[in-house]
């Protein structure tokens, strides 16, 4: 997938649903540096909110942008700090 | 408009009545105590804390505590979930893997209870509803009880109901908290912002 962001690392979450998209995706920042930006493929309908969500609370993440394309929704999460 | 009422300004004050030195000596320092105090206040940042209390063992029972506490973890958040009662079969390594989801009682059930008080008819339940779990991509309970150990979840298992159900502390999976009580419990309620019994 070709995305307008220069992503670090993809993380696969397709067929998981809730809570796995979010806690997998804390644990793959965690792995990351400040900077680096991680794309989050899902096919959980409520990762869209949930990421929001998820972002907004917490330190040193920023959510960039989610799109949503048929049943798939990818997310970008930059690691600011 | 009358300007006879007009408060007095700021200049009009008496100079030789504006400051007294001791007393702008005694805010000054009033200010750089408070200032102290509140900085002291802020070093546990803005973590938030959470407590759960888990109190049911059935299989349906068992995923809001999992779920709502691995997700606050990943938000970063202290967490702490209490198992007491029938709340400790979810920390207990065997037990864990064969809760059951209650066919008698469950008015969401699609059977009659009399249908549903047949013997095997929880293990049906269940079975459907670990079916289901599974086509949903939805976690298991162990997987789920595995990510909160590792996201920093710290599982506790009450002491005295570990007792009174004639459990062992080497039952339980590696990790949990055992040797607490209702004290720890309350101590750690105190001290979140967020409480919730399930």
């Amino acid at each position: 997938m070709s995305s307008q962001y220069d992503t670090t690392e993809t993380l696969d979450v397709k067929g998981q649903s809730c809570p796995m998209p979010i806690v997998k995706t804390k644990q793959a920042i965690d792995d990351l540096e400040a900077g680096d930006i991680l794309e989050v493929v899902a096919t959980d309908s409520g990762s869209i909110s949930d990421i929001q969500g998820w972002a907004d609370g917490t330190n040193g993440v920023e959510l960039l942008d989610q799109v949503e394309d048929s049943d798939l929704y990818t997310h970008y999460v930059e690691k600011t700090e | 408009m009358s300007t006879d009422n007009q408060p007095k300004s700021v200049d009009d004050a008496d100079p030789d009545a504006a400051f007294d030195p001791a007393e702008l000596q005694a805010l000054r320092e009033r200010v750089d105590e408070l200032e102290a105090s509140l900085a002291d206040n802020d070093t546990g940042d803005d973590q938030k804390k959470m407590t759960i209390v888990a109190t049911q063992g059935s299989f349906d029972m068992a995923y809001p505590p999992l779920i709502l506490g691995s997700t606050a973890a990943a938000f970063g958040w202290d967490v702490v979930v209490f198992h007491t009662f029938w709340g400790l079969d979810i920390l207990h390594e065997e037990k864990s893997k064969n809760l059951k989801l209650s066919a008698v009682g469950n008015p969401n059930m699609p059977v009659p209870n009399a249908v549903a008080a047949i013997p095997g008819m929880d293990r049906m339940a269940t079975r459907m509803m670990e079916k289901k779990i599974d086509e949903n991509g939805t976690a298991t309970i162990e997987e789920l009880i595995d990510l909160s150990l590792e996201s920093g979840v710290d599982l506790q298992a009450c002491q005295m109901t570990i007792e009174l159900m004639d459990y062992d502390e080497n039952d339980f999976y590696d990790g949990v908290t055992t040797g607490v009580g209702a004290a720890t419990a309350l101590q750690h309620m105190a001290e979140s912002d967020i409480q919730l019994l399930v």
